[in-house]
């Protein structure tokens, strides 16, 4: 086919999973199974379509002009919105990251969710779901991006808190719906200023206007804007405390959205919109800065939590948080193959641990299972593979994208942000070989009544374990990295590998790997006397340095006592005012009635005295024309 | 020689006694008077200023006539409504009839 010609159909992509939650919506949802099988068949259409696009442009030169057009969605003076694709190896990524996962979680979820009363509806929302996120990807300007941001955020609402009977899953939606609200509002703030002062949106347009404000104040301050909305999405501290409450939603939900795509939503931002944040050395110091800071934070709290999901979760905030850091220290390429690779085992990761919740009828504490690879012998494996890619173990994808990023740190001279990163790929390796030894290999009891998921579930999850093993490849030196030959931008830093970084790299994750073999299988340290002994830290980590007791602090302190102070206002002075004028009213006309006394001759004298004063006015002005 | 402001003055002095009485009088009937003694006072206007500004078509005599005719029509509605009042209230005094106060 010609390229061009199938470029010019991309926006099919986004647009089959629309047209599929609309015909659930609509007819479909009264049969549960088709409502599924319509979903799956649009995710996987449009998963053809994107990897005939990725063929193409990984096919076509390097550095070749990306392909962009657009259709004008609204305009008016000094505004102009349009709804655009825009197609370059990022996009492509993006798109076959995106479709790949999205149709191998509904394929899992048809054994997960099978026989949910909202079965329909589930696959409704994946779809929109999947819609809205290749319509960000697909995006070529800031105001579709924003648009899309928003529906991938009422799906991550929708589906976080699907089994709303619950109340902790109606809690962790609006949680995260609010979170979430406080960076969208510095990103809308941000791409409201880049229109004011530039007058466009489009990205191309954007880049060709930006340079010449390199440095300067305005600048800084929209990028420190637009960034707020991937701290937001991606769960970055200090608004990352929605992503573990996230975990409420379905297993296969906490895959796909809040692990592969959606959060990655914000990472894929900064990529998209680098040539914005490169300009200001201050913004790339604060994105690095943050990023690792949230690396470290979230991975020591997944040192000592006990539940498989929320362990997970705090991986994926601090892989999130790598990929930050990477981007803050110029390192894009880095930052989009951490992306694409953490896509693929964090949701074979969770998917593993969907199986096993499943299999364990909903419990998810790592204590209570135990022996589990007697049982499960597909998702065992399949896991310890994520869990090996994760820790980034050679030749497993998670390596090769972790030490990319590590190599981007140490060569770009942040030395600190190296050692950082280091520590934080020791204490990885180190919680989730604690989580298999205990849940997979542990002597607890718990797992007897486990069994083996149904084929439709491991299947996807062998399916993964192989993306997992050998994704990384195309980024590796061995084939002469590809991806960053291609996924770059104008002034993203590109550094020689390094085989001492490797060798480090893979020392450490070997360390920690072995010290959980340790403490949780060999037991050569008993871990409760270990936990007696740091129990001040212990409680510190196992409650999150309560930064959530500190919110409710805060908003009960500080933003009930605005509330209060508004209350007050409106109680007193607007209700004041209007009150206050309804009883001047009343008393005058008490006061004034008394002048109606029923007699006709006051009447009669009022009006002669009208008259009179009247006549005499008339009379003056005559004089005083005649004068 | 008696000229038109003499009979303006005359005019004058009986419109205010009339206004005076209707203002002041508590009688119905007494008020109903004073009220046709404005209506005179009216007449003698029209009448001498026919006479000393338009003599010829004699139209202040037409309107003097006309008013003549209105009191009376008015004179016997006024008195029926007094005596409906009276029938009423047992009373003609004005002062009884504040109903409409507030």
């Amino acid at each position: 086919m010609n390229i061009q010609n199938l470029f010019a159909h991309a926006w099919l992509i986004p647009l089959l999973p629309f047209l599929v939650f609309a015909m659930i919506g609509l007819i479909l949802h009264r049969w549960p199974k088709v409502s599924a099988a319509a979903s799956i068949a649009g995710i996987a259409t449009s998963f053809i379509i994107s990897l005939q696009i990725a063929w193409a442009v990984f096919g076509g030169p390097a550095g070749a002009a990306p392909f962009e057009i657009a259709a004008r969605w609204l305009s008016m003076p000094g505004l102009r919105v349009d709804m655009g694709i825009l197609i370059d190896p990022l996009t492509a990524v993006m798109l076959v990251v995106v479709t790949l996962v999205a149709s191998l979680v509904q394929i899992y979820s048809l054994g997960y969710m099978h026989g949910d009363p909202g079965f329909a509806s589930y696959y409704a929302y994946q779809s929109l779901f999947a819609g809205s996120m290749l319509g960000l990807v697909i995006s070529n300007n800031f105001g579709q991006i924003f648009v899309f941001w928003e529906l991938v955020g009422i799906c991550s609402y929708l589906l976080i808190g699907f089994w709303f009977g619950r109340n902790s899953a109606k809690e962790a939606a609006k949680k995260a719906f609010i979170t979430n609200r406080v960076g969208d509002f510095g990103f809308l703030l941000g791409i409201l200023f880049l229109q004011i002062i530039f007058g466009t949106l489009n990205f191309a347009d954007l880049a060709d206007k930006i340079p010449q404000y390199a440095n300067s104040a305005v600048l800084i301050t929209i990028s420190i804007l637009l960034l707020a909305g991937p701290v937001g999405k991606s769960a970055q501290f200090p608004l990352h405390v929605w992503l573990p409450d996230a975990m409420e939603g379905p297993t296969p939900v906490s895959a796909l959205i809040h692990a592969a795509t959606m959060v990655a939503a914000g990472v894929y931002l900064i990529a998209r919109a680098f040539f914005i944040f490169n300009t200001s050395p201050q913004t790339m110091m604060v994105i690095a800065i943050i990023g690792g800071f949230t690396a470290l934070f979230a991975a020591s709290i997944a040192l000592v939590q006990s539940d498989i999901k929320r362990i997970l979760a705090y991986s994926t905030l601090s892989q999130l948080g790598y990929m930050v850091m990477a981007m803050g220290v110029g390192a894009m390429t880095a930052g989009m193959f951490h992306l694409m690779t953490h896509a693929f085992f964090k949701s074979l990761l969770f998917l593993g641990a969907g199986s096993v919740i499943h299999a364990m009828t909903d419990e998810q504490n790592i204590w209570k299972m135990g022996g589990l690879y007697k049982k499960m012998p597909v998702t065992t494996w399949t896991f310890i593979i994520g869990a090996l890619a994760l820790a980034g173990i050679p030749p497993l994808s998670g390596f090769w994208s972790k030490d990319e990023i590590l190599l981007g740190a140490y060569a770009g001279g942040h030395m600190g942000l190296y050692i950082l990163g280091s520590l934080v790929a020791f204490m990885t390796a180190f919680y989730m070989f604690r989580l298999i030894f205990v849940a997979f290999f542990g002597s607890n009891t718990g797992g007897e009544a486990a069994h083996e998921s149904p084929h439709v579930m491991t299947v996807p999850l062998i399916i993964l374990a192989v993306i997992s093993v050998f994704a990384g490849f195309v980024g590796s030196p061995l084939m002469g990295n590809i991806f960053g030959h291609y996924v770059t931008a104008a002034g993203a830093a590109e550094h020689e590998p390094s085989a001492a970084i490797m060798v480090v790299s893979s020392i450490i994750a070997i360390a920690g790997i072995f010290l959980a073999w340790l403490i949780y299988q060999r037991k050569a340290v008993d871990y409760e006397a270990l936990k007696t002994k740091y129990i001040g830290i212990w409680t510190l980590l196992y409650n999150k340095y309560y930064i959530d007791e500190f919110y409710t602090w805060l908003i009960a302190h500080f933003v009930d006592g605005i509330a209060k102070v508004f209350f007050w206002f409106d109680l007193y002075v607007i209700n004041g005012l209007v009150n206050g004028l309804a009883y001047i009213t009343g008393r005058s006309g008490l006061q004034l009635r008394y002048t109606e006394d029923g007699q006709v001759q006051t009447y009669a004298l009022y009006m002669l005295a009208g008259v009179v004063i009247i006549l005499i006015t008339a009379i003056c002005a005559v004089f005083t024309a005649l004068a | 020689m008696i000229g038109l402001s003499h009979y303006l003055i005359l005019g004058c002095i009986l419109f205010g006694i009339g206004a005076y009485g209707v203002i002041a009088k508590r009688n119905a009937v007494a008020v109903l008077m004073s009220v046709e003694l404005m209506l005179n006072a009216v007449n003698i206007n029209f009448v001498a200023a026919g006479k000393y500004i338009a003599p010829a078509a004699g139209i202040g005599q037409l309107f003097a006539i006309f008013v003549i005719v209105v009191a009376a029509a008015e004179v016997a509605v006024g008195l029926a409504l007094i005596i409906v009042l009276f029938k009423a209230r047992k009373s003609v005094n004005l002062s009884d009839f504040n109903i409409l106060k507030w």
